[in-house]
């Protein structure tokens, strides 16, 4: 049984963290997108519409991405854990319905009237498109962690006899104490995400010398859309959402923070360490005492329950993975502030344009974002095991009892394979547009 | 309330049918007939400037499906695990066949993606018909063999074939000789819709050839039909009782057939628009007779075992649905707009509209 659903696991996570390569840069990089067309409405200089065109393009393409590897998802509920889709699907089916038909729908036929519209339409009503673009993107981000946090915190449901989770409350769903931080991080963070790929464009045109215009004002854009977002995606989001997990999800909280023994009296943050599940310890350790009860509680000397104080089947099932996402996603979101704050310090004196070490350092570390993206997701992930439904229902019941695990590898592989090609096509594309640059050009 | 979410949910898959179809017969006409570089630049143009919106109606289909009807959700996307799995390859390869043909302007690079849009439409075509076969043929609801269950009764688990490719085997498969005729129309059907369209929104040269190219695939289609009405008869002897007792059902055959025939005066009609319309009615009036002809049902059982898959038996229950109503008509009233808009402003030809990247 642990084998059967191994593959599944597998194919569920290798699937959606190929597709959120995608829709993490969407969503940010739509409402960039509709700033470069407002700014340019505004003051009608030809360089931002330029802009919100060249990104656009990149947009489209990640766009397509997001679309063809997003179906296997949606898909995956029934095909692989079919059981969860029967027992839940009264509710969560709610969510992701309504995602289909409010914002898809909205992305879709808008983000083509953007693209070939243009002359069509006239400014305003191709700003107006641009923007219900960005509302579809981030309508469907608001409904994937609507459905989420009914995973994570579940409210307004009753159970049946037969195990059915029937809907009671739908404004249950919406209210949710765990939504709105988690929405608000998620969104902030797919912002730092691509205000880092505007930067790294702007620093390789800048470095390159090469539309040194557009670098420029790709690196302006992008270091302050990067500072604003990062500074508050630790405060006060990041703040809330590990706030919600310390409520809610005690043992998540007390494995993703590496607390194995309870303290008496507050409980330290670790920076650093690897997690030795034998022993039960962190090896080469380096934490400060009382900061994270501080943090939690603003209380030094509030105490925390470590691992001790639960069962070992309440506790999640890949301890040093949980922990380590959440470090290295802790870890990156400080460098960023770290980056950003000091390109934004640059940027206020002018020197940022020809300071190359930091525009060296911007445009490499536009890989980061998204491993940082993706590592907060499994901790959300890998904290809510073993359950699907915390607390409730576990990951174990909710597989297809009739799809065998042969099967499951097969489409495992295969998808491997295509998203390998796609992965590949990607890169071109979008290094092919980077190339062209923003300036038009006939062809 | 369960009749009413069926009857939305059967009305956004046949959008999709309709909508996506002609994208799936473009693409059978391109990997065809399609022989110029002009032609297969608009072609492409005339699919690939609507394929993701249409796309959308699948999206939002299957999570209708997911939400009023859970039970069905998981018991057909597992149980056709196999094929629906390919089926979204197929989908990947024919999104970006359409996306990433006009990036790079050499000729081995646009072979590849039109190669790539072409075959897996015309598989898309043959894997929509054979689906429909398997909701219409019916599934071993359980996989009992020898009388003993291996899964739960409104579980399933299908291969992709059966030894003796069979529909009256014990253990039928997805693709057999009858889902495989029903296959079949679903690519004449959605190839003559594809040959409408590309009449209808592009000026390619091939547009008078097609006219007479529908002609024929209209007299193959009438055959396949006739055939397909026979066959039937044996996999599922009750399947006129439907019609029979609510006799105002033969309304949707009606409108197939009114399809089907006006479609032998394709070459007599003048306006484009209308042989849209006829070979939509065909799309239409196919796949309404179809359900209609299981209602209630929604999956048969091949066997007395288990009963079959209803909408009532795998309804969530009342109050969800009654939420759903509320937001569904609104979400449905909001896409009723944006097709409209869309179909406004990108109406006409598309071979002027600027599709560089």
């Amino acid at each position: 049984m642990e084998d059967m659903i191994f593959y599944d696991r597998l194919q569920f996570a290798f699937t959606i963290t190929f597709h959120y390569i995608f829709p993490q840069l969407t969503m940010g990089l739509s409402l960039i997108i509709v700033y470069y067309k407002w700014q340019f409405l505004k003051t009608n200089i030809e360089k931002y519409n330029n802009a919100a065109k060249f990104f656009m393009k990149i947009f489209a393409v990640n766009f397509t991405m997001g679309v063809v590897t997003g179906i296997p998802m949606e898909f995956q509920f029934g095909t692989n854990w079919a059981k969860f889709s029967e027992l839940t699907g009264g509710i969560i089916g709610q969510t992701l319905a309504m995602e289909g038909l409010f914002s898809f729908f909205l992305e879709s036929s808008f983000l083509a009237l953007f693209i070939f519209g243009e002359k069509l339409m006239g400014q305003k009503l191709h700003f107006l498109t641009g923007f219900l673009v960005f509302l579809g993107s981030w309508a469907s981000g608001y409904l994937i962690l609507a459905t989420n946090a009914w995973m994570q915190h579940p409210v307004g449901y009753e159970i049946l006899d037969n195990g059915k989770f029937v809907l009671e409350n739908f404004s249950a769903l919406f209210s949710n104490p765990w939504l709105l931080p988690a929405f608000l991080h998620n969104q902030l963070a797919s912002l730092v995400t691509s205000s880092f790929v505007v930067a790294s464009i702007g620093a390789f045109y800048v470095l390159r010398n090469k539309n040194t215009e557009y670098g420029k004002l790709f690196l302006k854009t992008g270091v302050t859309f990067g500072l604003v977002s990062s500074l508050l995606l630790a405060f006060p989001t990041g703040d809330m959402n590990a706030k919600n997990v310390a409520k809610y999800q005690p043992a998540s909280f007390a494995a993703m923070e590496g607390i194995f023994e309870t303290e008496e009296a507050g409980a330290e943050i670790v920076l650093i360490g690897q997690p030795d599940m034998v022993r039960k310890k962190l090896d080469n350790k380096i934490a400060v005492p009382n900061i994270l009860s501080f943090l939690t509680y603003q209380d030094w000397n509030k105490q925390i329950p470590g691992m001790d104080q639960f069962k070992d089947e309440e506790l999640p099932t890949n301890i040093p993975a949980l922990y380590y996402s959440y470090h290295i996603m802790v870890g990156l979101g400080t460098i960023f502030i770290a980056i950003m704050g000091l390109a934004v310090f640059f940027l206020w004196r002018k020197k940022l344009y020809s300071f190359k070490p930091l525009l060296w350092s911007i445009m490499f570390l536009v890989p980061f974002p998204y491993i940082a993206n993706i590592t907060g997701w499994y901790t959300a992930e890998l904290g809510r095991q073993p359950y699907l439904v915390y607390g409730l229902l576990k990951t174990s019941e909710g597989v297809s009892p009739n799809v065998s695990s042969g099967n499951t590898l097969f489409t495992l592989l295969g998808f491997v394979a295509l998203y390998m090609l796609l992965g590949l096509l990607f890169l071109v594309l979008v290094g092919k547009t980077i190339h062209q640059g923003p300036t038009p050009q006939k062809h | 309330m369960e009749v009413f979410w069926y009857i939305i949910i059967s009305v956004v898959f046949a959008i999709f049918f309709i909508l996506d179809g002609y994208n799936f017969g473009t693409g059978i006409i391109h990997l065809f007939l399609a022989k110029t570089e002009k032609d297969k630049e608009v072609i492409t143009k005339s699919a690939g400037l609507f394929w993701d919106f249409n796309e959308v109606w699948l999206v939002a289909g299957g999570g209708l499906l997911f939400m009023a009807f859970p039970t069905f959700y998981a018991s057909v996307f597992s149980g056709f695990y196999l094929p629906l799995i390919i089926v979204l390859w197929l989908i990947i390869f024919r999104a970006i066949g359409l996306e990433f043909r006009s990036q790079f302007n050499f000729q081995m690079w646009k072979d590849i993606w039109d190669k790539s849009f072409g075959v897996s439409s015309l598989l898309l075509a043959l894997f929509f018909g054979i689906a429909l076969g398997n909701v219409v043929r019916g599934v071993n609801l359980g996989a009992i063999e020898n009388g003993v269950a291996a899964f739960e009764g409104h579980y399933f688990f299908l291969p992709l074939w059966d030894s003796s490719f069979s529909p009256l085997s014990e253990t039928p498969g997805v693709i057999d000789w009858f889902t495989i005729i029903i296959g079949l129309i679903s690519v004449v059907t959605l190839e003559i819709h594809g040959a409408n369209w590309i009449i209808l929104k592009t000026n390619s040269s091939i547009n008078n050839q097609l006219k007479s190219v529908i002609f024929k695939l209209t007299i193959l289609l009438f055959a396949l039909t006739v055939i397909s009405l026979l066959v039937w008869q044996i996999v599922n002897p009750n399947s006129l009782d439907n019609f029979i007792d609510k006799p105002y059902l033969i309304v949707f055959p009606v409108i197939y057939f009114t399809g089907l025939f006006g479609l032998f005066f394709i070459k007599k009609i003048k306006k484009d628009i209308h042989c849209f319309i006829l070979s939509t009615l065909v799309i239409l009036g196919g796949i309404t007779s179809s359900l209609a002809s299981l209602f209630p049902v929604i999956l048969p059982s091949t066997h007395n075992q288990n009963e079959s898959l209803t909408i009532y038996n795998t309804a969530a229950p009342e109050y969800g649905l009654s939420v759903a109503l509320g937001w569904g008509i609104i979400g449905l009233i909001l896409v009723a707009v944006y097709l409209i808009t869309q179909n406004k402003l990108m109406s006409g030809k598309v071979d002027k509209m600027d599709y560089g990247h």
